[in-house]
């Protein structure tokens, strides 16, 4: 009934293909499988945190076509077809993506741990909303939370890339 | 962690209902899976296998259809906030589905989902009881419609048959007149209350009211006295009413003491929800 799933023995596994951070990636998941344990301990990528686990803090956030996910409550199977973004993918080629120059040019972070979230969550609000206004920005941003930084660092950061991916313009 | 599971995939509604029939209880529909998986992963729950419903076709879309709104119950909450028709037909609904919990969560999460789970501190039910929507629950060989307010039962329960799948959201389309609104208060991640109100405006009279209470309780509930102390009345007399009707809905809201706010804390809310709801209806 599963497309393409093979149950040998009592396991049940289904192949998926998907992009990841640009490479096509093609394995075999269990069902049970969370998204962000094949990202961290079988693909080894280990910037997407595990911390609350119920979707609350976005540690685990990643984009999954050009979307945020709380990869801590996300099947690995959904994954199918799509293509996921990891924090080790926002970079080109070794030049900082605009939000990660900024973060760094603004104090955007601390202890760092919830920075991987952030950039992703901050990538897709400005995919989706260019020029947000600052109330937008933080409906959007206040599912990821940072114990550190008060926030105001990590609304300027996304502000001056905001600004810097729109070429400068207001 | 999950334990282990197996995925069925069936590509009919038809096929999931006799899927649900014959595993029982040891079988879930999974949607979004943003309730779901978190009882799961906390072990509150396991099921043998998930009848993953994503890939059923027809269920994911907004329409306008002689008078009712109908929304497929696969669509997600973030298809809903953004949805033209919803915005422009059912503001409040566009503004609470824009409110539930974080934008990953409604990324993932079904309206559908989030009705068929039925956890306590959930928006959209309470607002749909208000707004007079019914669900449609299909199964193998028969269809019918719930009304919102049958529709939930108690705490994590709903009066869908074990075999029955929620297909499709219906709401009349609000006329001309039509108002409503939905506001929450809660200082924890889910709310401690939500209060929804929906009426007609007629020449400054108030007809067809509907108030619901949800989060306070085991499971929203329409507060029928309220209603009965607004509806026929004018703008003002309604409003002298509010206070009034605002602790017969708190009574009726069937507060328990919890982590999110005490008994008679959340009544008090409720009043103070229903007299902004209202105001939010009527500006």
């Amino acid at each position: 009934m599963a497309n393409g799933s093979s149950r040998n023995s009592d396991r049940q596994t289904i192949p998926v293909s998907f992009t990841l951070n640009g490479r096509l990636q093609e394995m075999d998941v269990e069902p049970h499988e969370l998204l962000l344990d094949v990202v961290r301990d079988r693909l080894g990528l280990t910037g997407a945190k595990r911390s609350c686990d119920v979707q609350v803090c976005g540690a685990c956030t990643l984009l999954v076509d050009g979307r945020p996910v709380s990869a801590c409550t996300t099947l690995a199977f959904e994954v199918r077809g799509s293509s996921v973004m990891t924090i080790e993918g926002l970079a080109d080629e070794g030049k900082l993506h605009p939000l990660q120059q900024a973060f760094i040019e603004h104090g955007g972070f601390q202890c760092g741990f919830c920075t991987p979230g952030m950039l992703l969550a901050a990538k897709a609000l400005l995919d989706e909303i260019p020029n947000p206004s600052e109330e937008q920005l933080k409906h959007f941003m206040h599912g990821n939370l940072c114990r550190c930084t008060g926030y105001k660092k990590i609304i300027e950061s996304i502000m001056a890339a905001a600004k810097k991916m729109r070429g400068g313009r207001a | 962690m999950l334990r282990r599971f197996r995925l069925d995939e069936p590509e009919s509604v038809a096929e999931v209902s006799e899927l649900l029939g014959r595993f029982g209880d040891s079988a879930k529909v999974y949607a979004g899976g943003t309730e779901l998986l978190l009882a799961m992963k906390e072990g509150l729950v396991h099921y043998e296998r998930l009848i993953n419903v994503k890939k059923l076709k027809g269920l994911g879309e907004v329409a306008s259809d002689n008078g009712t709104i109908k929304i497929g119950a696969l669509c997600t909450h973030h298809e809903l906030e953004n949805s033209s028709l919803i915005k422009q037909s059912l503001p409040a609904l566009a503004q609470l589905e824009q409110n539930v919990a974080n934008v990953r969560v409604r990324q993932a999460g079904t309206l559908g989902g989030n009705l068929c789970f039925a956890e306590p501190h959930a928006d959209p039910g309470t607002l749909l009881i208000a707004l007079g929507a019914t669900m449609v629950a299909q199964k193998s060989s028969s269809k019918r419609e719930i009304a919102a307010e049958e529709f939930f039962v108690d705490a994590y329960e709903t009066s869908l048959e074990a075999d029955e799948v929620l297909c499709e959201i219906r709401v009349p389309t609000p006329g001309p007149n039509g108002r409503s609104a939905y506001l929450k208060f809660g200082y924890l991640e889910r709310p401690s209350v939500g209060v929804a109100v929906a009426f007609n405006l007629i020449n400054g009279n108030l007809s067809d009211i509907r108030i619901a209470v949800g989060c306070a309780g085991p499971a929203p509930k329409r507060v029928a006295q309220a209603e009965a102390l607004l509806s026929g009345k004018s703008k003002d007399e309604a409003a002298r009413n509010l206070a009034q009707a605002g602790a017969l809905a708190g009574r009726a809201s069937q507060a328990i003491s919890d982590l999110h706010g005490a008994q008679d804390y959340k009544e008090h809310i409720v009043g103070v929800l229903l007299k902004r709801a209202f105001q939010a209806a009527l500006s």
